[in-house]
């Protein structure tokens, strides 16, 4: 969606303010909505993407009012409250007031550094052959979907030049709407800066972003 | 639980009202969660504390420093970073897929996600609140120079700057240049140089004179 989490070449944010000595977490509870947020991700059986739109699904003013972990939380919430986990009720009464529903899964403390550890890999296996190869000029397509993409809208339109060729990834689009994995070539693609930011930007600028064979056509 | 005896809001005073609001809610939606036996309360905790004691940017300046040592490590970094630095112990969730950029005295890596976090924690921890805030991630890829401006970073004019939007799940690692001045120092000595800001692309590593 062309939400405001899409930020790429946005003007009017101001300074970068780096905080010295900052520590990890701001408040006490930015640690429970971190840690809530990890723990829920194995019994609510939602997946990454779906995570990232729950998070960007919101309109640009609420989106730009909120900190970073109150996005995590009031997507948190969201996806809880649409599978049936929690309802307004029990939220407004800060207690259970239903049964649970069964869950597939709990993340037990004793199993922590084994999940931390364990990979969860995007790569698929695959009979498909990739389109691209390094070196080729492709552009990025003019897409424009309402559902969660990964695609930022600043290289849209424009030409760049694969770079790598990664391998065959879970691909966000679907994934996100619940529509399956559908694995997708991924590549690193290229872009100059003065192809994306104009005849004047800073010549010695290269951006580039990863991007799955749908995002690509040949240039 | 106990840690919500220590809520530190002070330095928040602006919005309290706001602030205690998302306090009450992640609170009451926590109880909830953990009433229904969804969640392990002592998960929670240990998730908390690996992220805030474990896992960190100590963990990437060894594996930079181990690089600056030793050239067939280095090579292995470059090469495939994933397996690389696993040899070092670090591996796992948000880092399955880690690749190692080389700074040289004509190109200067730097990384964003202008999409939302990515970030590679294994190595580096939770990202610091600028990485994820909106003036890093709309400027990074349009006014790299600028943003190093922020930071107290100018690079020479002809130095080539790549920015590596994460808008995959590949997560990439800035390797820095070593210090000069360095010749002879034990891996555990070169770690202590070695920012987490350099290894964003944001910084420098910290030069033998700021150590002392």
């Amino acid at each position: 969606m062309n939400g405001a989490q899409d930020m790429g070449g946005k003007h009017g944010f101001g300074p970068v303010e780096p905080e010295p000595d900052e520590p990890v977490f701001h408040a006490e509870w930015e640690k429970r909505a971190f840690a809530l947020t990890l723990a829920m991700g194995m019994p609510g059986g939602w997946n990454i993407d779906m995570a990232r739109f729950a998070r960007e699904n919101r309109s640009p003013a609420e989106y730009l009012s909120m900190s970073y972990y109150q996005i995590w939380f009031a997507a948190l919430e969201k996806m809880t409250k649409e599978r049936g986990l929690v309802s307004d009720d029990e939220i407004a009464a800060g207690h259970s007031l239903h049964p649970p529903k069964s869950v597939k899964r709990v993340l037990a403390a004793g199993d922590i550094a084994k999940t931390l550890h364990r990979s969860a890999s995007t790569e698929r296996e695959t009979n498909t052959q990739a389109i691209f190869k390094s070196g080729d000029a492709v552009r990025a397509k003019n897409i424009q979907p309402l559902t969660h993409t990964r695609l930022p809208a600043y290289v849209r339109g424009h030409i760049g030049t694969i770079e790598r060729v990664i391998g065959c990834h879970v691909f966000p689009d679907s994934n996100a709407i619940g529509a399956g994995e559908n694995p997708q070539w991924l590549y690193t693609v290229r872009f100059d800066g003065r192809e994306l930011w104009g005849a004047h930007a800073d010549a010695t600028v290269r951006v580039s972003i990863d991007a799955w064979e749908p995002y690509l056509e040949p240039a | 639980m106990s840690g919500h005896e220590h809520d530190d809001l002070h330095h928040h005073d602006h919005d309290h009202s706001e602030l205690s609001e998302t306090q009450l809610r992640v609170r009451a939606l926590e109880t909830v969660l953990t009433e229904k036996g969804y969640v392990d309360p002592a998960a929670l905790d240990l998730l908390i504390e690996t992220y805030e004691k474990k896992v960190g940017p100590r963990n990437g300046a060894r594996v930079v420093a181990r690089a600056w040592v030793d050239s067939d490590y280095r090579t292995r970094l470059l090469k495939d970073a994933t397996p690389a630095i696993a040899e070092v112990g670090y591996a796992g969730r948000l880092g399955e897929h880690i690749v190692a950029l080389e700074n040289t005295p004509k190109l200067h890596n730097m990384v964003v996600c202008t999409l939302c976090s990515c970030y590679p924690w294994p190595v580096l921890g939770l990202p610091p609140i600028w990485y994820k805030s909106a003036p890093y991630r709309s400027r990074a890829v349009a006014d790299p120079r600028g943003v190093l401006a922020d930071f107290g970073v100018t690079l020479p004019k002809d130095t080539e700057i790549r920015i590596w939007d994460s808008t995959a799940e590949i997560r990439y690692l800035v390797l820095p240049m070593r210090p000069a001045g360095t010749e002879g120092w034990s891996e555990e000595r070169l770690a202590n140089l070695v920012t987490r800001d350099s290894m964003i692309g944001t910084g420098l590593p910290k030069t033998p004179g700021d150590l002392k």
